[in-house]
Formats: structure tokens, C-alpha cells, sequence
């Protein structure tokens, strides 16, 4: 929850406005975030989901100031941090920004660690750099975050290589050099998609664990629905780098009232009941986001569409207390 | 090996068996030093047995490692199997050699996981899914492979006109229809579908597996669906076999398997996997297995599962489980788990 009394600047942990990054690329101008905005409070966790392509990752990518440039540009809009924005730094502000006050974890954990530096050295690396730690401090340190990330034999396995960790536990390692300087927000960026779902549940169980221990703040960026479900209070649905449903988790999943939404949940077939007859199905394929975007970029494979989406963008707006749709129809949709 | 597994012979209904598979096994030997000595196998698939019923669709889970690919290719004979047979409309596919091979495997065509690699960058579609109309002499002419290049582009949803256009113009749910078309040109009886969906988006993912089904119905396919994705294997299997380091833990009916796992690995399975309901989320209880799927180059002994098992007894550790009938059609290779009868 937000504390009003020691955040002068914002009130909001982290607030993103109108964020909007490009590519220019040889084929065109890739709109791959356009215009997002939202808020962040401490002890929240945030679910960001759609397809890929959809900007979800490039919008992390922005907030982090990781896009490379070029052929990326951020064109607009403002990351405020604690009430500073993030896009006004100096990269070597950013730096300490970086890992010491956000972190961010990747899907593949294999090319996000180097494979010739041992696991221990590069979580001490961090914390000599970071906090400022001697060799032997952050070498205790390190062996007690893989400790807690649940890493048998944490002190032994230090000196291990990447490759002689299985996948999940190359993720855990992840997850302890992301925890190693105590960050106040976690960006998790499809942390679970490589892994089997058993390995999966011990990941997911482990970062609420962490959460509930350290009173973190996750961003967890997924295409799984499932996943959310378990584990978000907040979702943001994106589409074509559009936000174009948000709210309370539980609300979007019993109420959604954006037709892609609707669709999305509707073509999930369940472990735990099955429905009888064809999965629902959205037809069509997600849009191309070179060159020039005009309208509701769902319009070409929405059922409910009228005129007007072909040519205007709708905003976001409120279909009841803290639940707001980007859709013209929206009081004609309903869950399939 | 001539003694048939519990699996094949006890199913005597009046069900048509499409595919036998008895006791198949696939090692990929373990060579060591410069003279490449054998040090050991990497038991990829080990024991497999199960029946395939004419138009059903059998699926096959389990986690990366588990041998459920092996155990598809090695049915069709991209891999040599090591041991076992594979009976296939009163043939067996694991001692056929050359034309005969070809022959009966025309009748078993593969779909694969990756749209972007399983398709030749340098072919147009008319070629990728005609070329098996070729092979086979079923057209002679280039007018006829044309029409029935069409007909199968129809069939998967992708407009005809598009026939000479080359994979990369193609997304990844159209490039799964032109393996699926492909699959189809030689009228199979059975198409193992590899993963075919989990390098789909997933409002893709559902188009794909809806095209699956009408086509089941349409043609009278048989499927074997291969897939570690539990919740969608739920909504196409009538039956589904449970796959751990190389073996069969548990098979039974989609209904059954679901509702009442009687394997400790099926029940961790399926607590394993989120639903897409944060109410439903929010009560439930999972079995969070401990520590990391064993290497099938060294397998443990006794039960393959012991090492994670949150049941494992002393007996487990010593003795290798077979899979039994527990109850009719409901096959578990358990220790704690016997049979009613």
C-alpha cells in the first residue's frame, strides 16, 4: 500500500505516463509501445499480459532504459520513480537505478548469465559494486540469497557454472543476483515460460514467498493467464502496445469487457473442468505494428466492431471502480 | 521379446486397435575418449506400451525429458528403436526396412512443433505440400498435384491462391496449416502431432486445435497429441498416457485421469498447472514437487520417480513398479496403487 507521508514527488511507487517507444527499422517504424500509462504502488503485484508482439516486453525494457538505441527511441512520455522520471537521468544515474532500486529477470536465464564467470562471482560482482561489500561479506551474502532462493548446498554450489545448474535452478539463481540489493520493484519477464510446470509452481511459489518475506513490489510479465490468475492482484491486458483492459485481477477474469479479453479467456481450456464442444476462438492474426496506426488496432478480428473503431483509437475509461476498458462497445460486451 | 505387456493384451473390447505398441525402447548410447567407447545409454524411452483405438485421440504428456517426442519419432522410425515392436495394422514398423517401410508409413504422417523449422524456406507451398503427392505417385501431372494441392489448402482454411507464395510470407499459425496440410496429402490413418501448438500464440493455439478436431471428424483421423500442455490435452484426448523419465506412470480416459489421478506424479502434475480463474486460484492447494526431473542417463533405481515422490516408501527405492490395470482401462505403474480385483 501507498504511504502518503514519505513520498512527497508521487504518490505512487512507480508511475508510468503516456510511454511511448519505437523502432526504426529498414521495414518501417515499428509502433511497438504506444501510449501506455499506469500506476504502481509498494507491495503490489502487477500481471502485464498478451501475445507476442504485443509491447509488454518493450514496455519493461523502456522502464529500465534497456532498449537499444538505435534502432529503438523512447518518443514519449514519462517513467516516474518515486517521483523522479527515469527518462531524465544520466546513464550513469540510471546505472544505480538499475538492479539496486528495479531489477529485472529474463526468460532465458542461460543468456542472461555468462556462461564463463561462476554463479557466485557474478552475485558478489553486484554486491561489491552495488552496496559497496568486501570479497568475504558478499561472498556470505551470495551463498544466503541462493540460500533463500532455495538452492541446496548454497555455499558449495557458489563456484558452479552456469551450466551445471539445470534450468530451474539457473532461474533461481536469476531470481537471487535480481533480490541481491534488495530492490524495490522485481520486473519478472516471462520467468516461467522455458520451465515445466512442475518447476514452474516452484518459482511462482517461491517469489510469493519472497514477496511476503520482503514486501517487494513485481511486475510479472506473462502471456499465461493461469499464471496471473495465481498470482497478480492487478492486471494490465496489452495489445498491439496498447493497454486495453486493466483492473483487479479477479474482476477482469469474472467481468472482462474488452472483446480481446473476452476472447482470450474464452479460447483457454482448463486442467480443472472441461468444456464441452470447440474452444472458443479469436479469428485472424495479431497486427503488424509497422507504419501508421489508426483506430482500434482489435478492430480487424473483433466481433463487436462498429465504424467508428476503424478510424479512432478509444480511450481507456472506467466501467466500474478501478476496472477501465479501451473499447467503444464495451457496455455490449460480455464474457463468452 | 515376445511376452506382451499388461497394456496390449487385456484390452479386448470391440474397439479397433490402430496402433500396437508394445514395449518399445529407444537408448542413445553415451560414447566416451577417442575410441568412442559405449559408457553408457541415455534410456530416452524405456518400456512404453499402450493401444491406439481407430479415431481417437491419444495424448501423451509429460515434462521436457520425459521421452514423449522420442517416443513419437521412434513409432514412425525417425529414430531406430532399440527394442519393442510397433504393430501397425498387423505389420510391425520396428523390423519393416525399405520399400515396405515407405509403404505402410505413408499411412502415419507426423505434424512438428516448430512451424519455422519443419518447413523448407526454399519451397513454395504448392511444393512443400505436394511433394509427398509425388513421392507416393498419387498425381501424375502437374495439373492434378494443383488440385489436390488446393483441395488440402482448403481443408486447413488457407485461401488456394496463396499456393505459390514461400514460408516466410506465411505467420506461425498459417505455416502450422501448411504442416498440417502436408501431413494430410497421403490420407493417413494416424498423425502423431507433435507439440503442434506450443510455438502458437495463444489466440492462435485454439484455431489450430480447432482445425485438429473438425478435421478428426471430417476424415476419421486418429491422433496421437503429443503436448506438455495438460489444460489443452484435457480438451482433445479421450485418453491420455503420463510420460516420467521414459515411462508410462499412468493411462487411463481424459475424465477419469483428470478427476482421479491414482499416480502421485499425475496428482503433482496436475496441481502444478494454473488455472485461469483467480477464484478457483486462490483455495487451491498445490504439491509442490521437490528439486529437478533425475538424468535418464542415470535413472534411479527402483521407482524412476522415488527421487520426488512425496509418497516414496522403502519399497520404491528397491523395486522398479510395473504398470498394472487397476481398474478396467486405468493403467498405473505405482507401488501404493493395486489393483481392485
Amino acid at each position: 500500500m501507498a504511504d502518503h507521508t514519505i513520498q512527497p514527488a508521487s504518490e505512487h511507487l512507480l508511475e508510468v505516463k503516456n510511454l511511448t517507444t519505437r523502432f526504426y527499422t529498414e521495414e518501417g517504424v515499428v509502433h511497438a509501445v504506444n501510449g501506455i500509462s499506469y500506476t504502481l504502488d509498494e507491495g503490489d503485484t502487477l500481471g502485464v499480459v498478451g501475445e507476442s508482439g504485443c509491447g509488454k516486453s518493450v514496455h519493461a525494457l523502456s522502464i529500465m532504459r534497456l532498449i537499444p538505441i538505435p534502432p529503438g527511441k523512447i518518443e514519449a512520455g514519462e517513467v516516474l520513480f518515486r517521483g523522479q522520471n527515469l527518462l531524465d537521468l544520466s546513464e550513469n544515474e540510471m546505472r544505480r537505478v538499475r538492479g539496486a532500486e528495479i531489477a529485472m529477470i529474463f526468460q532465458d536465464p542461460m543468456t542472461s548469465l555468462n556462461p564463463v564467470k561462476t554463479i557466485g562471482f557474478q552475485i558478489i560482482e553486484a554486491l561489491k559494486l552495488h552496496q559497496g561489500m568486501d570479497k568475504q561479506q558478499a561472498r556470505e551474502r551470495t551463498a544466503e540469497l541462493l540460500h533463500l532462493v532455495g538452492i541446496p548446498e548454497a555455499e558449495q554450489r557458489l563456484d558452479d557454472y552456469p551450466h551445471q545448474f539445470s534450468g530451474g535452478m539457473r532461474q533461481r539463481a536469476m531470481i537471487a543476483m535480481g533480490l541481491s540489493c534488495n530492490p524495490n520493484i522485481l520486473i519478472a519477464d516471462e520467468p516461467t515460460t522455458a520451465l515445466d510446470v512442475t518447476i514452474q509452481a516452484q518459482i511462482i511459489e517461491l517469489v510469493k514467498r519472497l514477496q511476503h518475506q520482503l514486501g517487494m513490489t513485481v511486475i510479472w510479465i506473462t502471456h499465461d493467464l493461469g499464471v496471473v490468475a495465481g498470482l497478480a492482484q492487478r492486471v494490465n491486458v496489452m495489445y498491439a502496445g496498447h493497454i486495453i483492459e486493466s483492473g483487479a485481477v479477479k474482476r477482469i477474469y469474472e467481468n472482462p469487457h474488452h472483446p480481446y479479453t473476452v476472447g482470450l479467456l474464452g479460447s483457454l481450456p482448463s486442467v480443472g473442468t472441461r468444456k464441452p464442444g470447440r474452444l472458443y476462438s479469436i479469428p485472424g492474426e495479431p497486427p503488424d505494428l509497422i507504419g501508421d496506426q489508426k483506430g482500434c488496432p482489435f478492430a480487424p478480428r473483433c466481433t463487436y466492431k462498429v465504424e467508428r473503431c476503424a478510424y479512432e483509437m478509444p480511450p481507456l475509461e472506467e466501467i466500474e471502480p478501478g476496472h477501465i476498458v479501451a473499447c467503444w462497445e464495451k457496455d455490449k460486451v460480455r464474457k463468452a | 521379446m515376445t511376452t506382451e505387456s499388461a497394456v496390449t493384451t487385456s484390452e479386448t473390447t470391440s474397439r479397433e486397435v490402430v496402433l500396437k505398441v508394445n514395449n518399445l525402447k529407444k537408448y542413445f548410447p553415451i560414447r566416451r575418449g577417442v575410441f568412442q567407447h559405449h559408457v553408457g545409454d541415455v534410456k530416452a524411452v524405456d518400456g512404453v506400451s499402450f493401444n491406439v483405438y481407430k479415431g481417437e485421440t491419444l495424448g501423451l504428456v509429460g515434462e521436457s525429458g520425459c521421452g514423449k517426442t522420442t517416443t513419437g519419432r521412434t513409432i514412425i522410425r525417425l529414430y531406430e528403436p532399440t527394442e519393442g515392436q510397433v504393430d501397425f495394422q498387423g505389420v510391425d514398423l520396428a523390423t519393416l526396412s525399405g520399400r515396405e517401410l515407405r509403404k505402410t508409413r505413408r499411412k502415419i504422417q507426423m505434424i512438428f512443433q516448430d512451424p519455422y523449422a519443419s518447413l523448407s524456406p526454399r519451397m513454395n507451398v504448392l511444393n512443400i505440400v505436394g511433394e509427398p503427392l509425388e513421392i507416393h505417385h498419387i498425381v501424375n501431372t502437374p495439373g492434378e498435384k494443383k488440385d489436390r494441392v488446393a483441395e488440402l489448402l482448403e481443408m486447413v482454411g488457407l485461401d488456394p491462391a496463396f499456393m505459390n507464395r514461400y514460408p516466410h510470407e506465411f505467420s506461425g499459425g498459417q505455416r502450422q496449416r501448411i504442416g498440417i496440410a502436408r501431413a494430410l496429402a497421403l490420407d493417413p490413418e494416424l498423425i502423431i502431432c507433435d507439440e503442434p501448438i506450443s510455438a502458437l500464440d495463444v489466440s492462435i493455439q485454439a484455431q489450430v486445435v480447432n482445425l485438429l478436431e473438425e478435421l478428426q471428424e471430417k476424415v476419421g483421423l486418429t491422433y496421437i497429441f503429443i503436448a506438455h500442455d495438460l489444460s489443452m490435452v484435457r480438451h482433445i484426448s479421450n485418453r491420455v498416457a503420463v510420460m516420467y523419465l521414459g515411462k508410462i506412470m499412468e493411462l487411463t480416459d481424459r475424465e477419469t485421469l483428470y478427476t482421479n489421478p491414482l499416480h502421485p506424479y499425475t496428482e503433482a502434475l496436475l496441481s502444478a498447472v494454473p488455472i485461469p480463474n483467480p477464484a478457483v486460484e486462490e483455495k487451491r492447494q498445490r504439491i509442490i514437487l521437490e528439486g529437478d526431473l533425475p538424468s535418464p542417463a542415470k535413472p534411479p533405481k527402483g521407482c524412476n520417480f522415488n527421487t520426488r515422490c512425496p509418497k516414496a516408501f522403502d519399497r520404491c527405492f528397491e523395486e522398479e513398479p510395473t504398470l498394472v490395470e487397476v481398474e478396467e482401462g486405468h493403467y498405473c505403474a505405482c507401488h501404493l496403487v493395486q489393483p481392485s480385483k
